[in-house]
């Protein structure tokens, strides 16, 4: 399999109240191993999974999210958030996990996987995937 | 791929429709993959009311007259309790119910189909 597609993970519910989040991520971990672009882009509710100090200690289930913050080691860098649905939502960047990961062309210096996009730009950024699978 | 459970949600009888239009009209499918709820596609248990249609039936006839790649996911069926006779007694489980035509296999599976094949349609929300 050398041909390289553009593979889009769209994350659009909550983490919790549905099990797609968890699932979605289920999909990203395993897919990384396939050596393809990916990117994944959080909007509508989705942009609550990457919210920071996540307590799910009263409902029973497993908090996943600090999964989030290993996928720069997984080579998934490029996370996309929607600005506007951030917005909608009364959140900021600051709201959200501080997500990074180790740049190899660069002497492996620490970056910045979110890139905060607006709703036009992360459209643009869909149409150039090959490949979009959404939760 | 089909992301959401038959009867409960339309997903699996549009993809269902889109599978069979596709094939009519001389394209190729790959693979079907049956992931979250989806996997309750493949159960062979299921005894809708005589007057409705059958789903696993459907997706097994159009299997057979297609040789169609029907792929359920092996960890969304695990948690969900589809099982094959493998997984059945390899988790200790009395019985498995996975249908005729349809496998079990890994997400793997899905990305390979998403790099193979031309497009992949989700069906879901």
């Amino acid at each position: 399999m050398s041909e390289i597609k553009k593979f889009m993970y769209v994350n659009r519910k909550a983490p919790y109240g549905t099990i797609y989040a968890l699932e979605s991520l289920e999909v990203v971990l395993i897919g990384a191993a396939f050596d393809q672009d990916v990117s994944l882009a959080f909007l509508d509710d989705g942009v609550y999974q990457l919210t920071k100090d996540q307590d799910t200690s009263g409902i029973g289930m497993k908090n996943f999210s600090p999964t989030y913050a290993a996928l720069g080691d997984y080579d998934v860098t490029k996370i996309y958030v929607e600005k506007e649905s951030l917005e909608e939502r009364g959140l900021s960047l600051d709201d959200l996990q501080h997500l990074t990961y180790e740049d190899e062309d660069d002497d492996w210096a620490e970056k910045d996987s979110i890139r905060l996009v607006s709703r036009e730009e992360l459209a643009r950024i869909m149409d150039e995937q090959d490949v979009l699978l959404s939760f | 791929m089909v992301n959401e459970g038959p009867y409960n949600h339309q997903a699996s009888d549009s993809a269902y429709r889109f599978t069979k239009a596709a094939l009519d009209k001389g394209h190729e499918i790959f693979r079907v993959f049956f992931y979250h709820d989806g996997v309750y596609n493949g159960t062979r248990l299921g005894v809708p009311p005589q007057d409705d249609r059958n789903i696993t039936q459907l997706w097994q006839e159009l299997a057979a007259e297609h040789d169609l790649d029907l792929v359920v996911c092996v960890a969304a069926a695990q948690r969900r309790g589809i099982l094959d006779a493998d997984e059945a007694k390899r988790h200790g489980k009395d019985a498995d119910n996975i249908a005729e035509r349809f496998r079990i296999s890994g997400l793997g599976q899905l990305i390979e189909a998403g790099i193979k094949a031309d497009r992949l349609v989700v069906f879901g929300d």
